[in-house]
C-alpha cells in the first residue's frame, strides 16, 4: 500500500520536472522518474493479487529495457545539440562514404 | 517491516526531488543513480526479483554510464538561474493537476486486481521453463519481447544515423589499475552472465540481466582503452550481432508455423530448446546494443590510433 502512495509521489514529482525543467537534460532525468513510478504502480497493484502475478513482472521489464533506449537516444540527441556547430567530433566530409 | 518500506519511499522521494529539482547538474545525475539502486531494493521489497536484477543492471548500471558520459560531452552544463522556469499560470495548473491525479487515483481504484497468475501458472508446465518471469516473456507473451527486442535495434539505428561516435571513447589519462583491472574482470562479467541467464529458465534471472552484464562489461572495457575486435562496418560483426536478437525471434514466429502452429505458439516438446535459443539471442543483442547505446554514434571500421585522429 506504502507502494501505491510512493508510486503516486513520484508521478507527481516526475510530472512537474518534466513540464517545468530549463535544462534538457533534467527533463530526461524527469522522465525516468515518471517511467519508474509507472513500474512501481504497475508491480505494487500485481503483489495484491493472489497467486503473484508474473505478467505484470514480464511487461516491467520490457519497459526497462524500452525506457533505456528513449533515454539513450535522448541523450545522444542532446550531446549532439549542445555542440557548437563545425566543431563536431566527425567532419562533415567524412559523413558520406 | 513498515519501518524499512517508509525510510526506503522517504529516500526515494528524495532522491527523486534532488534528481529533478535542485541545483547541480552533476548532482543530478548521481542522486538519479542511486535513486536506481533504491529501486532496486524497492523491487525486493515487491516479490519481483526479475525486476530489481533488471533494475541494478539496466536502470542504474547502463543508464548511469550513459548519463555521466552524455554530462561530459555536453558543452554547456552550468545552468542560468533556478532550475526551473517560473510559471505565471500556476493557478490554472495546480488545482487541474491535482483534479487529473484525483482521477487517476479513482481509475486506479477501480482497476480489477491482476488475477493473470492462476492462469500462467496452469499453462507453465507446457511452456518449457519453470520460472513464470521468463515463460511470460519467451513464450507466452513473446510477441511484446519481440517488439521491445525491435525498439532496441531501432534505437541504436537511430543513434548510428547520428554520424561517427565522438572520439576519444576512453579517458584521456588512463589509470594503468583500470587497464589490469579491465583484463581481469571482463571473463567474470562473462562468466556472471553465463550463470544468469542459465539460471534463467527455473530462478530469477534470463536474457535482460544476462545482455546488461556483458553490456556493462564491453563499457567498462571500453572505458580501459580497449580497442574491440567488433567494428561499426558494412558488413561487420557488430552488425549482425545487434540484429541477431530480433532476426532470431522472427524466424521463430515463422518457423513454428511451418509446423502447422499458430504465429509464436511453440511445439509442446520444443518450447524448452527454442526458449533457450531465444534467451542467448536476445541476451547477445541486449549486450551489443547496450555498448553501441553507450558509444553515441557509430563506431569506426577499424578501430586504433587512426581512428581517434578522424
Amino acid at each position: 500500500m506504502i507502494y501505491l502512495v510512493l508510486a503516486g509521489v513520484l508521478f507527481v514529482i516526475g510530472l512537474h520536472g518534466l513540464f517545468v525543467a530549463r535544462h534538457l537534460l533534467r527533463k530526461i532525468l524527469s522522465l525516468n522518474v515518471l517511467s519508474a513510478a509507472v513500474f512501481l504502480f504497475l508491480v505494487a497493484l500485481a503483489r495484491q493479487a493472489e497467486p503473484l502475478d508474473s505478467v505484470p513482472h514480464a511487461i516491467v521489464l520490457t519497459g526497462i529495457v524500452v525506457s533505456v533506449s528513449t533515454t539513450a537516444v535522448a541523450l545522444a540527441l542532446l550531446v549532439r545539440l549542445s555542440r557548437p556547430r563545425g566543431n563536431n567530433a566527425a567532419p562533415a566530409g567524412k559523413e558520406s562514404r | 517491516m513498515l519501518v524499512f518500506d517508509a525510510l526506503l519511499a522517504g529516500a526515494l522521494i528524495w532522491l527523486a526531488w534532488q534528481a529533478t529539482h535542485t541545483p547541480g547538474l552533476f548532482r543530478s545525475v548521481i542522486s538519479f543513480i542511486v535513486f536506481g539502486l533504491l529501486m532496486a531494493l524497492a523491487w525486493v521489497r515487491l516479490e519481483a526479483p526479475d525486476i530489481a536484477l533488471a533494475e541494478a543492471a539496466i536502470g542504474a548500471g547502463a543508464t548511469g554510464a550513459l548519463l555521466l558520459s552524455a554530462l561530459g560531452r555536453l558543452a554547456v552544463t552550468h545552468e542560468a538561474g533556478t532550475p526551473w522556469q517560473e510559471r505565471p499560470d500556476l493557478y490554472f495548473w495546480i488545482p487541474a493537476g491535482a483534479a487529473l491525479l484525483g482521477l487517476l487515483t479513482l481509475a486506479a481504484w477501480a482497476l480489477p486486481t491482476p488475477g493473470l497468475g492462476d492462469d500462467v501458472r496452469r499453462v507453465l508446465p507446457d511452456s518449457g521453463v519453470a520460472n513464470p518471469v521468463t515463460a511470460v516473456l519467451l513464450n507466452i507473451r513473446a510477441f511484446d519481447t519481440l517488439l521491445e527486442i525491435g525498439v532496441l535495434l531501432l534505437a541504436t539505428i537511430a543513434i548510428w544515423s547520428l554520424g561517427r561516435m565522438p572520439m576519444p571513447s576512453a579517458p584521456a589519462v588512463r589509470s594503468p589499475a583500470l587497464t589490469a583491472l579491465g583484463r581481469v574482470l571482463f571473463p567474470m562479467f562473462v562468466l556472471v552472465s553465463a550463470y544468469l541467464l542459465w539460471r534463467g529458465s527455473h530462478a530469477p534471472g534470463g536474457a535482460f540481466p544476462a545482455g546488461a552484464v556483458v553490456g556493462a562489461g564491453g563499457i567498462l572495457s571500453i572505458l580501459a582503452g580497449a580497442q574491440p575486435w567488433l567494428t561499426g562496418g558494412v558488413r561487420g560483426p557488430w552488425r549482425i550481432l545487434l540484429s541477431l536478437g530480433f532476426a532470431t525471434m522472427l524466424a521463430v514466429a515463422w518457423g513454428v508455423m511451418a509446423l502447422g502452429q499458430p504465429f509464436f505458439a511453440y511445439p509442446p516438446g520444443l518450447a524448452g530448446l527454442i526458449v533457450l535459443v531465444l534467451e542467448l539471442a536476445a541476451g547477445l543483442s541486449i549486450a551489443m546494443s547496450l555498448v553501441a547505446l553507450y558509444l553515441a554514434g557509430q563506431p569506426p571500421d577499424h578501430w586504433g590510433p587512426e581512428a581517434a585522429r578522424r
